[in-house]
């Protein structure tokens, strides 16, 4: 439990910082302020163009008494204030994910607070990157404990051969699988989650859901696929040939209890280790990969942001960004915990 | 020294390292070639050129040499210029009547290609003083048809473009002239008539000293090395620019965050404590960072440029996951002897660190910054996939960009997007097997298995 509750303490205090960092990057433009600056101003001209009591005013009258209410509301908000003080106004607002307004984007239910545009995103990324992920990391595990029964075998040199491959991110290898299946071949879409207009039987949509994530998933899976098979499988050797190992076979144990007991156990924590950094490089590649297939996450979204210089919503996603690579290492750390005995005794948990 | 020659024959024993080994010599070579014959200026300003650059080039073609694998030839373009007197067959002037005289210029040309051009165009440019020359031109097919084209009273810089002349189309039957004129007439099916066609520019002016220069351009459907894009800009020049910039981005950053981090670990190790564990808790913080939409955030608000963008790279990488393994090495050499030895006549810290230290941990180092050089190629390329590629530079990642947001994908257009992939392929690939035998080589531990 104390465990836990340290790890919970330092993992928020790395947030605080990295969100932090985040404003200071985002200020250097003064963005931040213009974001707030253009809200209020807005509101204000809003709010008088639409009071009777003010409609024979002339347009310099008008304009005086909205620079009046603007600078009010400003000092009123601490906009006068020196930057240092507001920075950390800024920070609690955005640990609260009290994220603003976006200035030109909008959810597709047509809320334009940048949570709630956000919120929308989740769903199809974490569809999208759950299902990359989890098959990634079974299938590399699986061809891994393969190949360590069968070392020095054809294929296992194959797959050392090729795991220069890794070197290129997933979207490399999309936009060529979209050139073969899409483009040349035809056989399936080049890109979206659903078929436009979506299906209106819940079987057809999942059909076609699925569709659409072959390709995204197989992008991934081919990039990650060789040096995962290679990462593991080098674990699992180092710990075949320790003498514990060879003992279990003298017992005559079969080779599944083997691995069972002997081989996957102890490189848990490594494969767990390895898993962590797949995960929390996920949420990076998630952007470019949504991007080249259209995929409606929060990649994408970053991207038409990007695009339409919406900084309210791409500082909200860096912030969204640093909870959930936040709440990945928490979970990861706590599995860890669970799974090595070691880790438990120690308060800094498995990095120190 | 004698160690580094025995880490290079025996890397010399791995495959993947002489592979390795010989696709970065290429890359550098096509660096070194780019960099002598286009200067860096000039390349930006040809990049960022726009039609009075590369005005003669045909709009989105494949490379001239694919034609090499088709049996339909693509056609390449033609110009024909009267002010080259290698083009231009005759030009005559003759006084038809009291102040007007008329000038007739021929030019001839084989087509013998098996499609028609993309495009045709005729740019004029016309000297006189008050009243511009009236221009008719006439098209002679190798059967000996004569159609008439167009009319235009040119002013001093003049466009004919056939496809748009309303009048011609009509005559033409609404067959799109670069498709009517080349066509056998006797043919169902729109089918190329090869043979020798002209083109007759007849001017009328009406002063002593005006005069008319005239330029046909057919527009083919292949042009020169590798193909031009939307813009008719010629890809051989974003090609070759690319890769010193992948490269020496690549090399930079990964030369930047390996050693500093190397630095701080080293720094961390021997003063320990207080020092150590706060080394540890900033870097536990850094793998925190979400490092790409941070730098999306440089990208929007600060700068494009990727120099500014390599200098944020390393700033966020100061404190990046490779310090755990460097510590760990660290850690290990520094409980050994001639460190003790070293510290027992008095050497400083500093003397202990850089000059005992961290030469033992080039062994890392070393396959730790070649396996990074294609990550930060790569994150090069994602950046300006996502619209934050160098606004001047010409860059493989900005091509990929441009094939992508202009269609290349479902309109075909293959070859746009694969030039640049394949050389980024190879640069990642080049880096990833030469890290791969590197890493064998110098972790004798990975050897085993």
């Amino acid at each position: 439990m104390r465990y836990v509750v340290i790890k919970l303490i330092s993992l928020f205090i790395a947030v605080t910082i990295g969100v932090y960092l985040t404003i200071l990057i985002a200020n250097m433009g003064g963005y931040v302020d213009e974001i707030l600056k253009g809200q209020i101003r807005e509101s204000i001209s809003v709010s008088i163009s639409m009071d009777p009591t003010k409609k024979n005013l002339t347009m310099a009258e008008r304009g005086r008494l909205i620079d009046e209410l603007v600078a009010l509301e400003e000092h009123r908000l601490g906009l006068d204030q020196p930057f240092l003080l507001r920075s950390f106004r800024f920070l609690g607002r955005a640990l609260t994910l009290n994220l603003g307004r976006a200035q030109r984007m909008a959810s597709d239910s047509g809320s334009k607070l940048v949570r709630n545009i956000i919120l929308e995103r989740l769903p199809p990324t974490l569809l999208l990157m759950g299902t990359s992920s989890m098959s990634l990391f079974f299938i590399t595990l699986f061809i891994a404990l393969f190949l360590s029964r069968n070392y020095g075998s054809l294929f296992d040199k194959l797959v050392i051969a090729l795991s220069p491959t890794s070197a290129a991110p997933a979207w490399f290898y999309g936009i060529f699988l979209l050139l073969l299946f899409a483009a040349v071949l035809g056989w399936l879409p080049f890109g979206g989650m659903v078929d436009a207009p979506p299906p209106e039987s819940p079987v057809d949509y999942g059909l076609s859901l699925l569709r659409h994530l072959i390709l995204p998933v197989i992008a991934w899976l081919i990039s990650g696929f060789f040096a995962g098979v290679y990462g593991y499988r080098t674990f699992f050797l180092i710990f075949s040939m320790e003498d514990y190992v060879e003992l279990a076979r003298a017992k005559g144990l079969t080779s599944r209890e083997i691995e069972r007991r002997y081989v996957l156990r102890p490189t848990l924590p490594n494969i767990i280790t390895n898993f962590a950094l797949t995960v929390i490089g996920l949420w990076n590649g998630a952007t470019i990969l949504e991007t080249v297939f259209n995929w409606p996450g929060i990649g994408r979204l970053i991207y038409q942001a990007v695009g339409l210089y919406d900084s309210p919503v791409i500082i909200g996603t860096t912030v969204i960004n640093a909870y959930l690579l936040a709440i990945t290492v928490f979970l990861l750390d706590f599995i860890y915990a669970l799974v090595d005995p070691r880790v438990r005794v120690g308060s800094g948990g498995p990095r120190s | 020294m004698n160690a580094l020659k025995r880490s290079l024959k025996e890397l010399a024993n791995y495959p993947s390292a002489i592979g390795g080994g010989i696709i970065i010599l290429f890359l550098v070579f096509l660096a070194v070639y780019a960099i002598v014959t286009i200067p860096y200026s000039e390349a930006i300003r040809l990049w960022r050129g726009g039609e009075e650059i590369w005005g003669d080039n045909p709009r989105i073609v494949p490379p001239a040499w694919t034609n090499f694998f088709r049996r339909a030839k693509q056609p390449e373009t033609i110009v024909l210029d009267s002010r080259d007197p290698a083009d231009l067959i005759s030009k005559t002037v003759t006084e038809i009547s009291e102040g007007m005289w008329d000038v007739v210029m021929t030019f001839d040309f084989d087509y013998n290609y098996d499609a028609f051009p993309q495009e045709l165009n005729v740019f004029m440019n016309a000297t006189f003083v008050e009243k511009g020359p009236f221009v008719s031109m006439f098209w002679i097919t190798p059967d000996g048809r004569e159609i008439r084209l167009g009319e235009v009273t040119a002013k001093r810089s003049e466009t004919y473009r056939f496809a748009q002349d309303e009048r011609l189309l009509r005559r033409l039957k609404g067959v799109e002239p670069q498709i009517a004129l080349f066509a056998d007439p006797d043919k169902e099916t729109p089918t190329v008539l090869k043979g020798k066609y002209q083109l007759r520019i007849d001017a009328v002016t009406f002063e002593e000293n005006a005069d008319l220069e005239a330029k046909f351009i057919a527009y083919g459907k292949v042009h020169g090395l590798a193909g031009t894009d939307h813009r008719r800009r010629d890809l051989t020049i974003a090609l070759l620019w690319g890769t010193p910039i992948a490269l020496s981005f690549g090399l930079l950053a990964a030369l930047g965050t390996s050693v500093i981090t190397m630095a701080i670990a080293a720094i961390g190790v021997w003063f320990g404590g207080v020092v150590d564990e706060l080394i540890q808790r900033i870097t536990q913080i850094n793998i925190l960072l979400p490092t790409l939409p941070i730098l999306i955030m440089v990208g929007t608000f600060q700068s494009r440029s990727i120099w500014v963008i390599l200098g944020w790279i390393i700033l966020l990488n100061l404190f990046g996951g490779a310090i755990i393994s460097f510590r760990a090495v660290f850690l290990q050499i520094k409980e050994s002897p001639y460190i003790e030895a070293a510290r027992s006549y008095g050497a400083s810290s500093w003397r202990i660190i850089f000059l005992y230290l961290v030469p033992r941990i080039i062994p890392v180092l070393i396959p730790n910054l070649v396996n990074g050089i294609p990550a930060f190629v790569f994150l090069e390329a994602s950046l300006a996939l996502l619209g934050l590629g160098d606004p001047v530079l010409p860059t493989w990642g900005k091509l990929i960009d441009d094939a992508r947001s202009n269609g290349a994908l479902y309109n075909a257009q293959y070859f746009w997007v694969m030039e640049p992939a394949i050389l980024l392929m190879l640069a990642g690939l080049g880096f990833a097997m030469m890290g791969f035998a590197l890493d064998r080589v110098f972790n004798p531990r990975l050897r085993e298995v």
